[in-house]
This record gives C-alpha cells, sequence and structure tokens, in this order.
C-alpha cells in the first residue's frame, strides 16, 4: 500500500471543511437539535473508503476543530471522533460490502457511540443535555447517509483520490 | 489519542492553560466562520441598501422622535448624576458612573444548542477580555468566556452554569440569578419566606461579584411561589434583554474602582 502515492488530497480537506461550515451553519431553532454530525459522517467515510490514509490522527484532529467551533470543552468530540476512527477502520472490509441501508445503520450505531461519549464527558463536568432531543442528531444522520455516501464517493471516483 | 483528549478535557475544564491553544485554533477557523455568517450579513445589507424611500422616513421619523425623548430624559438624567455624586461625595463613597462602551455584532454561527452561548465578532485586538460584560439596550445580556484575536465566544445569562449577583431595584434585595437553559427564565434560590419580593420587580446588577457594573437591569421577577413547608420561595424571572432576538450589543468596560468603601 504505501508504494502508491497518495494524491489529491485539497478533495479531503475540502469535504471536511465543508462539513464543519454546514456544522455551524445556523439553523431555525426548531430544526436546530435535529441537525446531523455532519463532521462524523465524512470521517466514517473517508475511512471507511481510505483507511490507510485517513485514520484517528486526522479523526482527533477534526474534533479539537469542533470542539473549538463549537464552543465546547476541548477534547470532547475530539474524543468521540478518535472512537469513531478506531472502530470504523477496524470494521472498514466489511462496511464496504454492506448495502448503503445497511450501512446507515452502522451511521446509527456510531453516531449513537459519539453521543454517548460525548453525553458522558457533560454529564461528568455537571451539564447534561437535560431534554431528550439531544438525541435526535443519531436518527437525522444514518436518514441523510446516503447521499453523503453518493456525494463522496462520486467526489473520490471524480477526482482519484486516492 | 484518548488519553491526551482525557487530559485535555481535563486541564481545559479545571485550569486556563489552554485558552492560547483554543484561541490559536480559532483563528484558523475564522475564515470559515466569516464565510458561514456571509449570507446572512449579506442578506442584511440587501435589505438595508434596498429599503424603499417610504420606509426609510417613515424610520427616520420614529427614530428622530426617539431621539427627542431620550435627550429630554437626558437632560434631567445629567442633574441627577451630578446631584448623586454631589450627595456621594458628601458620603464619601464614590461610585463612577461612565463607562466606556464598545458595540459589537454576534456572528449568525450555532454553537452546541444545548448551551447558551454566542460569538461576537470582536477579539483581544478590540481590546476584549474574558468575563467582559455584555449588554443590550434593555439589559445585561451576559459576559465573554473565550477570547481568541479575532472573535469571542460570550456566555448567555440563561446558560444553565451562568449565574449573577443580583439586587432588587425596589428595596436593594440581594440575591443571585441563576440560567436554566431555557431561552428566557431565570432562576433567583435561596430567597426566604419572608423576604419582600414580588411579581414585576426590576433586578439590577449589584456590582457585588466585580464582574458586571452595578446598576444595570437584569431580570423582571415573571412568578413568586411562597410555600409556608419550604425554607426557601420559588422565584422565577424574565430578563429584560432580548437575549435571542438582537444583532448588535455592547461591551462594557467596567469603571475602576466601582465601589470604594461606604462609610
Amino acid at each position: 500500500m504505501s508504494l502508491v502515492r497518495h494524491q489529491n488530497g485539497w478533495a479531503i480537506m475540502a469535504s471536511f471543511t465543508a462539513a464543519l461550515g454546514l456544522a455551524i451553519m445556523p439553523l431555525p431553532d426548531w430544526a436546530e437539535p435535529a441537525r446531523p454530525e455532519w463532521v462524523t459522517m465524512v470521517l466514517i467515510y473517508w475511512c471507511m473508503a481510505l483507511p490507510d490514509r485517513i485514520g484517528v490522527g486526522i479523526g482527533w484532529f477534526m474534533g479539537l476543530l469542533l470542539d473549538v467551533a463549537k464552543g465546547a470543552l476541548l477534547g470532547q468530540h475530539a474524543l468521540a471522533l478518535t472512537l469513531v476512527a478506531i472502530l470504523t477502520i477496524h470494521l472498514h472490509q466489511r462496511l464496504r460490502f454492506y448495502p448503503v441501508w445497511q450501512q446507515s445503520l452502522m451511521v446509527l450505531v456510531l453516531i449513537a457511540l459519539t453521543q454517548l461519549v460525548v453525553v458522558w464527558i457533560k454529564g461528568v463536568i455537571g451539564q447534561p443535555p437535560g431534554s431528550w432531543t439531544y438525541w435526535l442528531p443519531s436518527l437525522t444522520s444514518p436518514l441523510l447517509w446516503p447521499w453523503v455516501f453518493l456525494i463522496l464517493r462520486d467526489l473520490r471516483r471524480h477526482f482519484q483520490v486516492t | 489519542m484518548v488519553l491526551v483528549s482525557v487530559l485535555l478535557m481535563t486541564v481545559d475544564h479545571r485550569q486556563q492553560h489552554l485558552e492560547t491553544i483554543r484561541a490559536g485554533i480559532s483563528v484558523a477557523l475564522y475564515p470559515l466562520q466569516y464565510l458561514v455568517n456571509l449570507p446572512m450579513a449579506v442578506g442584511n445589507w440587501a435589505s438595508e441598501s434596498l429599503a424603499t424611500r417610504t420606509r426609510l422616513l417613515e424610520e427616520n421619523g420614529l427614530l428622530r422622535r426617539r431621539q427627542l425623548e431620550m435627550e429630554l430624559r437626558l437632560q434631567k438624567f445629567a442633574a441627577l448624576e451630578a446631584e448623586n455624586s454631589r450627595l456621594r461625595a458628601m458620603l464619601q463613597s464614590s461610585r463612577k458612573v461612565a463607562e466606556r462602551v464598545l458595540v459589537t455584532e454576534l456572528l449568525a454561527i450555532d454553537l452546541d444548542p444545548f448551551k447558551r452561548q454566542v460569538l461576537l465578532n470582536k477579539g483581544t485586538v478590540d481590546g476584549v477580555f474574558e468575563g467582559h460584560p455584555l449588554l443590550d439596550a434593555q439589559g445585561v445580556m451576559g459576559q465573554v468566556i473565550h477570547v481568541s484575536p479575532l472573535t469571542s465566544t460570550a456566555m448567555l445569562l440563561t446558560d444553565p452554569s451562568h449565574a449573577i449577583p443580583v439586587q432588587v431595584n425596589r428595596n436593594g434585595l440581594r440575591a443571585i440569578a441563576l440560567g436554566t437553559g431555557e431561552a428566557d427564565r431565570l432562576e433567583i434560590p435561596h430567597v426566604p419566606n419572608n423576604a419582600d419580593i414580588t411579581v414585576g420587580d426590576l433586578l439590577v446588577t449589584s456590582g457585588l461579584g466585580q464582574r458586571f457594573p452595578a446598576g444595570y437591569p437584569v431580570a423582571r421577577i415573571a412568578d413568586v411561589q411562597k410555600d409556608p413547608t419550604q425554607p426557601y420561595s420559588q422565584v422565577i424571572a424574565t430578563p429584560t434583554a432580548e437575549l435571542e432576538r438582537v444583532r448588535e450589543v455592547l461591551l462594557v468596560w467596567p469603571a475602576q474602582a466601582q465601589e470604594a468603601a461606604a462609610p
């Protein structure tokens, strides 16, 4: 694998930047708790498609950026995204062969896991979210996963990101 | 990585050492935030520059009338201020009224939906500091908690981890107003059942926390429930500031030596 030259990394960076932008984009009040976890989904895709390139380090760094962008405790998303990257890389061969709807189910599990980690951390520092709507992203993200998957796959194929 | 994350969280939660890292990363994020805010800014600009002439004239007239009203009130206020400082000088307790003010704008960026925080477009370059009091035209909004060179994050009064020392304007009764996480609700804990506090009372900052300047309106009492079986009554207040609506807010530099020793 190491003999293959990596190329077109800017496409990966662009997709992460877009995801971060979507993560802080203003939404109407009713839709705000249901905002999908864009950054997590993009990370899951790249970890699945290019596990030798995108991994734990990038996941951790994106988590840190997300922490700062969201004004959260430094490290809480970093920890959650690190775990997602580890699990996705562990499962990437299986995930690749799943049909899209089955991948969506896995995305549900992974995102619920990140939210569980974040809710634990918030509980420990004494700021529990205190409303069931906190869990909505776990449901909205898998619903949008097919589109995220298709867009990123086309992006990867079109620009031949390796 | 997991260990590093846990370490980071602990240090960030307990100490202040990581503010520089946070500030550095948020400078790197500024272009993105600027980009996300852009559609909103363009929308505002467009609605301002495409407004019809009649609407502008109407608004102009309204503002003129309000200006006149305010000036009238100010005339009285100037006299009162002079009298107040004279009286205070007699009592040998100085209390400065003048404070420096900076107008700043909220960026249209969504932060954590379960905290009440906003992003401002001014940072250390403009002299913003941590703990900087934030006000709007109607009252206190909150305080700055993170600063970076170009932006800063402020915590609103209603954030569940915010507390502000207040006093009842009518009789000087001191209390603390806690945020609840709901948009229009503050809790005033530890008010004894026999305390003189009623619905409609205005709460102003008491200046006791050394953070907020004294005498700015904070909230109005919305509900008082006195239960004889409980030691304290349940008091709910509504913030006077338009926390979820305004775009332009004020940062206030508290005057030095706010409350010198009173006799």
